[in-house]
């Protein structure tokens, strides 16, 4: 089986100091990889990295895309990476206003992904961000409201809507639930759960919240100082954390 | 006359301003950038327009400048004076025996011919401003093409009013390649952008930009396919003139609710009086 997204060698470093170093794993489709570890240890840069916002040092980043088979997205030309972010892939930002254009409505927001890949039919735009409201529990009639008289979980939500509506295969999320107090998160984590179960999406997921990997990862990789210091399934790493600092990390949780 | 050098502008910067002119042209729609002058009248009246015109003036051209689709308001005034004397070229107010046009804000009713050159004020290039500030994302979305952005715009006014409610500088897009802004001419006289005869100029003197569109290019309005393009303008005939083709501006006069529709095209609806052609308002 091909690797939906294969990781070999990244590392980005920023004057003397390491982002992060030498990080390779492989993601198979269908597959949740929940990247944990505390603020500065490099869990940011390398999804950045990964998503092709920052261009690392060295390393490659080979994704299976439809028509081509692998291709190392950090070589390819940039025209071709845009697209697969319009298309295959989804960026869901920790902050909602970061990844939502706030002066435009909850349909245009939805919508400015199916635009960018050429619909051009009112009707069927408006129709499918509706449907996509609905599925991340936005009432309907709020389709013409803007982002801003929105809440915070709401906006997250309606990020979420906006980076699904073209199907993607695989989402980064950079701290999803980061901001959110714990109901709200627990019911965006229980939202995104079914999801990614009903799209069979392939996730990365950046956080420190080790209940998000718990829910949602089915791999974990611990991160400290840029170098990933343990990697496994994520009850193996949670229940029985082998590396000084993943134990740490675990111990630091009140109940996990 | 002697004081100035022809039309103004120093050979050097006019050498400047048609490289810049050349390059529009060869693609069209286009944002070239220009060193642009300071001219002796302020930003927003027609700046970028001015050095256009200043730049493809020879002595032989007969000019006119239509401000709003007048002859006879202070921009075209000012403008058509200052080349009178910067220049020493001849004036006109008829569109047919123009050979350089500059516009404010509309296209003349009567058909452009070959050999006429129209020269566009333009106050903001970038169709992409209002929806994307950063100068270094929307050249990157001109030069990838990425203009789903644009029709997130006319979504936004379809959703709020029900109808693509912008109704000037309406977004084109020029041989299927660069969406471009037509500066802000009424929706009306977008089709007249396609496949003209004239060569069509635009200069926005504040943003230091110039593009062009050279003569029978293709431009289409961008829309959605449930709901397509509209020229519109006010359902009513000229009140001068009777003209039913033209575009018209409404003007209060009184202050019991009194209106009449004149052409917005001075010259046009003076040709049409003269012709004999009388409106319900015509004294």
């Amino acid at each position: 089986m091909t690797p939906l997204l294969s990781v070999q060698g990244i590392t980005k470093r920023y004057g003397m100091h390491f982002g992060c170093a030498d990080v390779s794993f492989d993601l198979y489709p269908g597959e949740v990889m929940g990247i944990v570890g505390e603020s500065g240890s490099g869990k940011s840069t390398l999804l950045n990295c990964m998503a092709g916002h920052l261009p690392p040092d060295a390393g490659r980043v080979v994704f299976d895309t439809r028509t081509d088979g692998p291709r190392d997205t950090i070589t390819m030309s940039e025209p071709e990476r845009r697209m697969l972010g319009r298309t295959d892939w989804a960026f869901v930002h920790q902050h909602a206003r970061d990844g939502l254009r706030m002066g435009v409505s909850a349909g245009g927001n939805v919508g400015e992904r199916l635009m960018a890949v050429g619909e051009r039919h009112y009707g069927n735009i408006r129709d499918k961000a509706t449907d996509w409201l609905g599925r991340v529990e936005i009432d309907a009639s709020r389709v013409d409201d803007r982002p801003t008289t929105f809440s915070g979980g709401m906006q997250q939500r309606l990020q979420i809507a906006r980076n699904l509506v073209t199907g993607p295969r695989l989402v980064f999320m950079d701290e999803p639930t980061g901001g959110l107090d714990v109901s709200v998160q627990a019911r965006l984590l229980d939202l995104l759960r079914g999801l990614v179960r009903d799209m069979g999406l392939s996730a990365i997921i950046v956080t420190h919240d080790l209940a998000v990997v718990r829910l949602l990862a089915d791999r974990l990789m611990v991160m400290k100082s840029g170098r990933v210091v343990e990697a496994g399934l994520t009850d193996q790493v949670l229940d029985d954390p082998q590396h000084a600092y993943s134990q740490l990390l675990v111990s630091s949780v009140l109940q996990v | 006359m002697t004081e100035y050098n022809f039309a103004y502008l120093d050979e050097q910067t006019k050498r400047m301003i048609r490289r810049a002119i050349l390059k529009g042209l060869a693609i069209p729609g286009y944002q070239v950038p220009f060193a642009s002058r300071e001219m002796p009248m302020p930003y927003g009246w027609g700046t970028g327009g001015v050095q256009v015109s200043a730049a493809v003036l020879t002595p032989q051209d007969r000019f006119k400048v239509i401000d709003q689709g007048a002859d006879d308001t202070t921009n075209a005034v000012s403008i058509r004076a200052f080349f009178q004397r910067t220049a020493g070229v001849a004036t006109t107010t008829s569109t047919g025996d123009a050979t350089v046009i500059q516009t404010r804000h509309r296209i003349p009713e009567d058909t452009l011919s070959e050999g006429q050159i129209l020269v566009y004020q333009v106050p903001i290039p970038e169709p992409l401003r209002f929806l994307e500030p950063r100068e270094s994302e929307t050249r990157k979305m001109h030069s990838l093409q990425e203009y789903g952005l644009m029709h997130v715009k006319l979504y936004e006014d379809i959703s709020r009013h029900g109808h693509i409610a912008t109704s000037y500088a309406y977004p084109v897009k020029v041989e299927g390649r660069y969406v471009m802004d037509p500066s802000p001419i009424p929706k009306f006289d977008n089709p007249k952008l396609g496949d003209m005869a004239a060569i069509q100029l635009f200069g926005a003197g504040r943003e230091q930009r110039i593009y062009a569109l050279p003569p029978y290019t293709q431009v289409v309005s961008l829309d959605f396919e449930d709901h397509p393009f509209e020229a519109s303008k006010a359902d009513h005939p000229c009140g001068m003139c009777a003209a039913t083709d033209s575009y018209l501006d409404e003007l209060i006069v009184d202050d019991a609710g009194g209106r009449m529709f004149v052409c917005s095209d001075t010259d046009y609806c003076e040709a049409r009086q003269a012709a004999g052609h009388k409106g319900k308002d015509a004294a």
